[in-house]
């Protein structure tokens, strides 16, 4: 047993009143739920040499929603409260005031858990935080006077979460989430040149940072910043593209991932809604949305539904196999949730998302792509990614890439975003790596202005064609 | 109903009242409640309603030089107890910053004007319906429009901000925001657009007809897109499109990156950054202004500021930490900027299509490619082709691409500048871009 946040002992609403209140709004709709959230969070800023914040936050509140049919109320508020509970229910009332639903009662139960039950805030001092916060400073600035600007910061949360359904059914969760980050800005002749990078998870601060492992973390901060200073103008136009493995796999999640939701499949607003069953990579693509990787950013041991979270097959072999479905769009669309149901928090109502999203390994290495590629780059970094699901065309933006001549790696590029066409990309696709990898742990989506934690995953893979947006024509 | 000015204001002063008893030297407060009603149609059916009813304070405690902030959405002073508590702990853990303090007391705002910021009319959820319908007929009234989402929020908000020197002021607004987003189809493409509308009151809101007309033929236009090869060419960006370009600028004067020594226009004031023909404006005092305030996140007054003028960079965006390390005293912008303009070019819109043979409009961007630190941009983009004055055809899935240091010079502005959201921009053309495409 592990300790739950005890939503109803500072109010005047009892846990048995709220489900009455639950039961009687919900009974005639089709599904819905009370969905509590209480998060803890923390961050702490070291920037231009000094401590610049440190923050605590504490969020409480509700989410109450009903679903009749097509359509869904919502009603959220920070008062826990019976008079609160109240005025949401009335108001899901009156916009469902036909409903003719009956309830589905069914969610599946599993015992699975992808992380530990951990306050990490709790797990790390605060003078602890703010020394290795200053030690990372004074490591990135003793390495030169090139070195002008470090940034680096902590970021802690835990957020427990309960879901009551109509009938008094209760499904809870607590959940880990930290991230490090640095930053580091150079400076050689007047030019300037960035690099990011961090590293996070669902577990505790120092199975990260233990000894002195963050000083990995400013390495490869300082090493991209570092080929940046030595950049060059990028390219413009159509040619070959190499993408190395771990983070690039952002293609996937904007190329693909998105289309894939089963929101905009039921409302046949994506690119992908009439190619189910049918070929949209090439052979030896798989991809895989996984929430049950054990401590990865973007796995959840049940989603804000209460689903349990699954290891969905989007893409087998080059063939549209799944979309990502919440409840909602499961019972419209005849199918199942895939434990994909998420929100930002309380104040948002649910949608179908992806947690980590990963294209599997193949049998090339990354040596014979490079050799295949007479003209073109290799891109390594990227920053982010988005993508017009109705159109289809998807971008993401380099933060460290190299141009290829003739088979070699050449000179670094300056960043530049590329653009392609997400159902036709993965047929681009020429070959597949042998050496797949889980990005550092970073990743955050957004969308309808909801923004969630998820990962990706990929091995190097050589893209026949994409447009690269650089300046050098 | 959004609280009243006397609980938010009694909650502030019961946090300052606190954070002085367990030892602050100094704090601030901001309590705010936010009520919105939100409600969304989809094929013209009903599609969600959503109420969203939200608290919110934030406290920053000062011990002499040392900082700290904590914030919460729960405001019973059990849980304000404990957390201001915590604050005033960790701000004695944490190191000094000598350029730590409240603003100058002589900067904050003495009267509080009423710029028209607050409708106190409450549409109901069943009139948003009627406008809805409206809006969903104009929007889908084409056979090639396969699928209409729109939505209707009110919102009114209310917040108060104090410190212990003495201030203590806030005040309500609310908005009015309508939207259409429409697909269209046809055997060969599939392609979405949008039109939107956001006022702080009610009977300025632009008609249901219109909103649905405009998004349905902006969407329309775009079927049948090609792409096109890759070329140095003119750009002229939309407005919806150009307001952000002056939204990146804004960044790139922001105090916190100019000390920092994070942006690209560090070290330009009164150097000539834009053409001569362009003024930027921040003007805080607009009578219903998207954008207009009364004070700054610090309770600082704001004055109008002229930005640039003729070209030349006359301000940076000050906020009281920034400024106090640059040795400038703040003006106000901690949060950023008010309503900020580019004022009108002179030439016509019909003459800026007409400057080029060939240019490409742009309607819309995709990705994160500024970057404020070297000034590169490059973007992925959706327009049009320009001929001789006259709209060719629609492009897709090519970027854009330059540097900002260099667009900034090659700036033409027409005169169509509108005030339709907080930061606007009249359309814009800019030479020497390059388009990466085929």
């Amino acid at each position: 047993m592990y300790f739950m946040s005890n939503f109803f002992e500072k109010s005047d609403l009892s846990r048995k009143e709220a489900e009455s209140i639950i039961s009687d709004t919900l009974r005639k709709c089709d599904d819905g739920e009370l969905y509590l959230e209480n998060s803890k969070s923390e961050s702490i800023l070291l920037d231009d040499n000094k401590i610049k914040n440190s923050n605590y936050n504490s969020d409480l509140g509700f989410g109450f929603r009903a679903i009749s049919d097509e359509v869904v109320a919502y009603s959220h508020s920070n008062e826990i409260s019976k008079n609160s509970l109240k005025q949401s229910s009335e108001n899901l009332k009156s916009t469902l005031k036909s409903a003719k639903g009956t309830y589905n009662h069914e969610i599946p139960k599993s015992n699975k858990k992808y992380y530990d039950n951990i306050n990490p805030i709790e797990q790390k001092s605060l003078n602890e935080k703010i020394k290795i916060l200053n030690d990372v400073n004074d490591y990135l600035r003793s390495k030169g006077d090139k070195v002008k600007q470090v940034t680096a910061n902590f970021l802690g949360e835990q957020k427990s979460v309960e879901i009551i359904r109509c009938g008094g059914e209760t499904l809870s969760d607590v959940r880990p989430l930290i991230r490090f980050n640095v930053s580091v800005m150079l400076e050689k002749d007047g030019r300037k040149e960035t690099g990011v990078y961090g590293v996070g998870g669902r577990q505790s601060y120092d199975s990260y940072l233990k000894d002195e492992n963050w000083k990995s973390v400013c390495d490869e901060a300082l090493r991209i910043a570092s080929v940046n200073l030595e950049s060059k103008p990028a390219p413009a136009g159509e040619m070959k593209v190499v993408l190395g493995p771990g983070w690039p796999a952002i293609l996937i999640h904007e190329a693909v991932g998105h289309g894939l939701e089963g929101d905009f499949n039921r409302k046949k607003t994506s690119a992908f809604h009439n190619l189910m069953g049918q070929k949209v990579a090439s052979e030896g693509v798989t991809i895989i949305d996984d929430g049950t990787i054990d401590n990865r950013r973007g796995s959840l041991t049940i989603d804000d539904e209460g689903t349990p979270t699954e290891k969905t097959v989007l893409i087998e072999n080059g063939i549209l196999k799944n979309f990502m479905q919440d409840r909602l769009n499961a019972r419209l669309m005849k199918t199942k949730s895939t434990g994909s149901g998420r929100r930002e928090n309380y104040r948002h109502i649910v949608l179908p998302r992806m947690r980590n999203t990963m294209m599997l390994s193949g049998k090339q290495t990354q040596e014979e792509m490079i050799k295949a590629v007479d003209k073109g780059i290799f891109a390594v970094s990227f920053g982010g990614g988005q993508v017009d699901i109705t159109s289809g065309k998807f971008v993401f933006n380099c933060t460290e890439a190299y141009e290829i001549v003739d088979g070699k790696i050449g000179s670094p590029i300056k960043g530049a975003t590329l653009i392609g066409d997400g159902p036709s990309i993965l047929k681009e696709v020429s070959m597949v790596g042998n050496d797949m990898m889980m990005d550092p742990g970073i990743g955050t989506c957004g969308k309808a202005g909801q923004g969630v934690p998820v990962g990706v995953a990929q091995p190097s893979i050589l893209i026949d064609k994409m447009t690269v947006g650089g300046t050098k024509l | 109903m959004v609280k009243d000015q006397e609980f938010l204001e009694k909650k502030a002063s019961y946090c300052l009242g606190l954070a002085k008893k367990l030892g602050a030297t100094d704090s601030s407060v901001v309590v705010k409640n936010s009520v919105s009603e939100t409600v969304n149609f989809r094929n013209s059916k009903l599609d969600e309603s959503n109420r969203s009813d939200n608290l919110g304070i934030s406290i920053t405690t000062y011990i002499g030089k040392k900082k700290s902030s904590i914030s919460s959405s729960n405001l019973l002073n059990d849980n304000l107890n404990i957390l201001i508590e915590k604050c005033v702990e960790t701000t004695k853990n944490t190191p000094e910053d000598e350029f730590n303090s409240l603003p100058d007391k002589d900067l904050l705002a003495k009267e509080v004007r009423d710029l028209d910021l607050y409708d106190d009319s409450h549409i109901a959820n069943d009139q948003k319906i009627d406008y809805l319908k409206k809006l969903e007929a104009a929007a889908s009234n084409d056979k090639k429009i396969v699928n209409t989402e729109s939505s209707f929020t009110q919102n009114k908000s209310n917040f108060v901000l104090a410190n212990s020197e003495g201030f203590c002021d806030g005040y309500k607004t609310s908005s009015f925001t309508a939207s259409s987003v429409t697909v269209a189809k046809n055997e060969k493409s599939m392609e979405r657009d949008y039109e939107y509308s956001s006022k702080c009151f009610l009977k300025d809101l632009d008609d249901a007809e219109k909103l649905g007309n405009l998004a349905a033929n902006q969407t329309i236009r775009k079927l049948n897109p090609k792409k096109i090869g890759s070329e140095k060419i003119a750009i002229i960006f939309d407005k919806r499109i150009a307001k952000g370009i002056l939204s990146t600028f804004a960044s790139a004067i922001s105090s916190s990156a100019i000390s920092r020594g994070t942006s690209f226009l560090k070290d330009k004031i009164n150097q000539k950054i834009f053409s001569d023909k362009i003024n930027v404006f921040d003007k805080p005092d607009m009578l219903k202004g998207l954008g207009s305030r009364n004070f700054d996140s610090e309770g600082v007054k704001t004055d109008t500021l002229k930005l640039v003028d003729k070209g030349i960079l006359k301000h940076y965006l000050i906020d009281t930490y920034n400024g106090k390390k640059l040795n400038l005293k703040s003006n106000g912008r901690c949060g950023g900027t008010s309503n900020l303009y580019f004022e009108n070019g002179n030439t016509c819109f019909k003459d800026l299509l007409n400057s080029d043979s060939k240019s490409l409009y742009i309607t819309e961007t995709i990705g994160h490619g500024n970057n404020i630190v070297t000034g590169d941009y490059s973007v992925g983009a959706t327009g049009f082709l320009v001929e001789n004055g006259e709209f060719k055809y629609p492009i897709n899935e090519i970027t854009i691409a330059g540097n900002f240091k260099d667009m900034f010079q090659n700036i033409t502005l027409a005169n169509d500048l509108e005030f339709k959201y907080a930061t606007n921009s009249p359309t814009m053309l800019i030479e020497g871009m390059v388009v990466a495409g085929k």
